[in-house]
Order: C-alpha cells, then sequence, then structure tokens
C-alpha cells in the first residue's frame, strides 16, 4: 500500500499547529465540529472562523457520528479499491471521508452510517464511516 | 445593439503533437507561441503582454518571458487550473482596453502523457499548506471519484441515465473523426461507451478525457491592430469567473460555476444561450458537459440528459454543436488543462476554419467555457463570449 497520502496528511498537520486540538481529539475517538455561537451554523472542512457569517466565535462540539451517504465510489482497478465519499453529517454539512468495512455494493445514497477511527500509521487518526448494519 | 469592441482574437494555434516524449516544456511554449503569432501575422517583438498560469517551466510566468526574450509593458501569471487561459482572456481585454498593453499573448502546455501521469486515478500530491490538505488528504480522493460522484449525484436527483452521459462521447468521437491529430479519432457508439472499462462506480473509461501533451496559444489584440491583420475578426464581448466553492460544506456537487460565470459574461456580451449554434465546452468528464450546458441555461437543470442524448450536440444534428474538434474526450487535453483548445476551436468556428464537415453555418457567435482547479467539491469556473464581425 502507498503510503505518500499519510505522509501527506503528517506535513498538512505540521503546517496547521492551530488544529493541533482537533487531531488530539480524534486520538479519543471524537470528532469535533466547528458550530458557529453567533449564526448557529456548523460547517466543514474547519476553519477557525465561521465561513457563513465570519465570525470567530465557534463552539468545537463533538459529533454525534451519525450520517448518512451523499455520494461514494471506489476506484475499479485498484488493488486497494478505498471508498471514497461525501457523507452528509447528522449536524449539516458534507464531509469528505473513507467508508470501511464494506464494498460498494453494500451501499446507496441515503445508506446509514456510523462514525468510527482509523488508525494511520503515523500514529494519527482519521474519522471514516462505516455502515450500520 | 452596439457590443464591446475592446479586444480581438487575431491568433491561434495549437500545437499538433499529441505525444512529446522528445521535447521539452519550455520548447512546447515556444512553439505554441511561435504558432499563434505566426497565425496572427507578427513577431514576437510585437508582443507586449504576456499571459501565463502554473503550467508555465517553473510554475511562473518571469522564466518563460525571459527566455523568450519579451520586452513587456504587462505580465499577468493568473492560475485557477485547466480554465486559466478563459480568464486571461477576460485579464488581457482589460489590459489591451485600458492601454496596458497591445499584443496579448497567452501559451498553454504541458506533458502528462510523456510523464506517464495518472491524471484521474493516482491521489495528488498537493501542498501541505492548502487549506483543505489537511482534511482531504489522508481520504486519498482523486479527479476520477470526484467526477463519478458527481455523476451518480446527477443520475441520483435528476434520473440521468449512463446513456444520455455517453452520447456526449458518441458527439466528441463523431467530430474528431475529422481531425486528424486527435489522439482518439475513430468513432464510437453508446454500447462502446457503456462496455468501456469502469474507472471509479459509474464512470467508465469513455466518459473520461484524454491525457495528451502539446498546447496552445492566441494572441489578443486592440480594435486597430485587429483591422490592420488578414485573419477575419473575431472580438471578446463577454467573460466572466468565479470559484465555485464548497460553501462551508453545503455545495451541490451537481451545479457548476458555469451558473455564474456564465450569467456575468452573457450579461456583458447582451445574449442568452439560445443565441449560440456553437459551444466550447470543456470536456474533462461528460457529467462535466451536460452540468455545464444545464447551468450555462441550454437547458434547465435537470433536463441535460434528454438535451445531449441522441447525437443531437453533433454538428448539424441538433440546435447547439459543441467541441468540434473532438474536445477534451478525443482531440486534446495538453497539461490536464481545456481552457486553450475549447478558445482555438470557438475562434475556428468563426473563423469559418473548422473542417467542413462539422463547420457550423453563418457561426457569428462562440463561447468557451470550463471549469479548472479542483477543490474538493469546489473549482473555478470561466467563459468568454467571442463573436465574429
Amino acid at each position: 500500500m502507498n503510503h505518500e497520502h499519510i505522509t501527506l496528511h503528517t506535513q498538512a498537520l505540521a503546517a496547521n499547529p492551530a488544529f493541533a486540538f482537533f487531531w488530539e481529539a480524534t486520538k479519543r475517538e471524537i470528532l469535533l465540529l466547528p458550530q458557529c455561537h453567533d449564526c448557529g451554523k456548523t460547517h466543514w472542512y474547519p476553519r477557525l472562523f465561521c465561513p457563513f457569517c465570519f465570525s470567530s466565535n465557534l463552539d468545537w462540539r463533538e459529533s454525534s457520528g451519525d450520517a448518512t451517504v451523499y455520494a461514494a465510489t471506489a476506484l475499479s482497478k485498484s488493488s486497494d479499491p478505498w471508498i471514497v465519499a461525501y457523507v452528509e453529517l447528522s449536524e449539516g454539512p458534507l464531509m469528505l471521508t473513507n467508508i470501511v468495512d464494506c464494498s460498494m455494493d453494500d451501499l446507496t445514497i441515503g445508506s446509514r452510517l456510523k462514525l468510527k477511527f482509523s488508525r494511520m500509521s503515523s500514529g494519527n487518526f482519521l474519522p471514516v464511516f462505516r455502515p450500520i448494519t | 445593439m452596439k457590443r464591446n469592441d475592446k479586444a480581438y482574437v487575431a491568433g491561434i494555434f495549437e500545437h499538433p503533437t499529441r505525444n512529446a516524449p522528445d521535447k521539452s516544456l519550455v520548447q512546447l511554449h515556444a512553439e505554441c507561441a511561435f504558432g499563434a503569432l505566426k497565425d496572427a501575422g507578427l513577431s514576437a517583438t510585437d508582443v507586449d503582454g504576456f499571459f501565463g498560469g502554473r503550467d508555465i517551466p517553473g510554475s511562473n510566468v518571469n522564466w518563460f518571458i525571459d527566455h523568450m526574450n519579451l520586452k513587456l509593458r504587462h505580465i499577468d501569471s493568473t492560475d485557477a487550473g485547466g480554465c486559466s487561459p478563459l480568464i486571461h482572456v477576460s485579464h488581457a481585454v482589460d489590459a489591451i482596453s485600458s492601454g496596458r498593453c497591445n499584443v496579448a499573448l497567452i501559451t498553454l502546455a504541458g506533458r502528462p502523457r510523456s510523464e506517464q501521469m495518472k491524471t484521474g486515478t493516482a491521489p495528488r500530491p498537493c501542498e501541505p499548506d492548502r487549506p483543505d490538505a489537511l482534511w482531504e488528504v489522508a481520504y486519498r480522493p482523486t479527479i476520477s471519484t470526484a467526477y463519478a460522484m458527481m455523476m451518480s449525484r446527477h443520475m441520483h436527483e435528476y434520473g440521468t441515465t449512463l446513456e444520455q452521459l455517453a452520447w456526449i462521447r458518441v458527439a466528441a468521437s463523431e467530430h474528431a473523426k475529422h481531425n486528424p491529430n486527435a489522439m482518439f479519432n475513430k468513432p464510437v457508439t453508446v454500447d462502446d461507451v457503456m462496455r468501456s472499462p469502469l474507472v471509479a462506480s459509474p464512470l467508465r473509461r469513455m466518459d473520461c478525457c484524454v491525457i495528451s501533451d502539446g498546447g496552445g496559444a492566441i494572441v489578443l489584440v486592440n480594435p486597430e491592430i485587429a483591422k490592420s491583420l488578414k485573419n477575419p475578426l473575431v472580438r471578446v464581448i463577454g467573460s466572466g469567473h468565479t470559484v465555485h466553492g464548497q460553501n462551508g460544506g453545503s455545495a451541490s456537487l451537481t451545479t457548476t460555476g458555469a451558473s455564474i460565470s456564465g450569467a456575468i459574461a452573457f450579461a456583458e456580451a447582451g445574449v442568452t444561450a439560445q443565441d449560440f449554434k456553437y459551444a466550447s465546452i470543456y470536456d474533462n468528464f461528460t457529467i462535466m458537459v451536460l452540468m455545464q450546458l444545464e447551468d450555462l441555461g441550454f437547458c434547465k437543470k435537470g433536463e441535460g440528459g434528454k438535451f445531449v442524448a441522441d447525437g443531437k450536440l453533433i454538428s448539424g444534428i441538433g440546435p447547439l454543436a459543441i467541441n468540434t474538434d473532438g474536445g477534451g474526450l478525443c482531440n486534446n487535453h495538453p497539461s490536464n488543462r481545456g481552457g486553450i483548445t475549447k478558445l482555438i476551436e470557438a475562434t475556428r468556428q468563426l473563423r469559418g476554419t473548422a473542417h467542413p464537415a462539422v463547420q457550423v453555418k453563418d457561426c457569428d457567435l462562440a463561447l468557451a467555457s470550463g471549469p479548472g482547479g479542483f477543490i474538493g467539491t469546489g473549482y473555478a469556473h470561466a467563459t468568454v463570449v467571442l463573436e465574429r464581425l
């Protein structure tokens, strides 16, 4: 398996020290979502301000972990056909992620999902989703 | 109605190569520059403005300007991915009309085929400080997985079928058969497209554009210079560009930036979609053609499938012909960027110099439209409207 993406993720972590708390929380299996204290909207991917009203007054709330498939696909010819998906979080926003513990045949748009964490070889934990069976 | 009379397309050149293992990137850019200047009847000493994106060797226009030894008054290194040349045209019109330059040169070139780049199927390396990198790279998205998801959403929301999408490739191949330089010039059928190997469900191989080496260039000039030259007069009457972003996680995968860039360009030009008989629509993937046609207003949202089906995009068959060079799907996609070839074929149509089998009769209005620079579900988008006098 190619680990280039994990190296890139580690480099991106180093380039974004302000988000260290987010990735520390993933080690406790917590996905933090930025909800604007002023306008109430939750956004993704995370910024240090609300991209809807531009307030920097954010509450970092623990995600319920519930989501549904918005769209999902996988590269056909790969020996390691990882599923890339946009999932619709119950808190609102779409999130790019991977869906694990299943094949594409198990998924349709709208399928219910639950959050889990995948340990990367770098030691960091990645929020991913699995189908609810 | 008095249309904008600010800048004219004086020269165009599409490099004939599709495979250039023996050429350097700077050589391709230079050959394209000289080709377009020759077509215009101008020389490199006439150029006083240069416009190029990150496909320039060294990723910065300075190196190429020095290499060419151009003596300039105006430079522009705007990069927004594949649609960059469309934005360069817009910026060149502004620069020319404000007197900052008189002869603007735009080049684009690349050799992803020789570099054996897996454009659609390999996760793309990106700068670690790109703001979305921390939240996306670990999931290994690729260009083809992104477009596969757009395709599945459009099929889910509007009932668009694989067969309807396949017609976009069929039309491209019917045009490419008249283009001896096209990378794929054998006509294909709907069945061929449907049976082509799955890349990322539901996206098939023939829904994807080619990976080709090559490039192109365009020269824009002020009205006075244009009228002193020999080519038919083609002017830019409208342009618009935007970034159709991810909107904080609430963007739709089934709408494109064409709804914004097209509306701006059409308003400036004083035209509507129904005025066009020819359009160059950036066709990196079949689904992107369908969604842009909807968002530009050629049909209602969700009705793109019917609009493109049954060969209606083939020149001479439906009300609108697109990409009569064979497009990115069959002809050329140099540097993985479709902007320059879209402008070139639109200009050929307006000059009446497209292949006679695909030339649209009395083509006096054309557009070039396309996305660039993928940002998750987002990207830049630009549209240019051209008119023949």
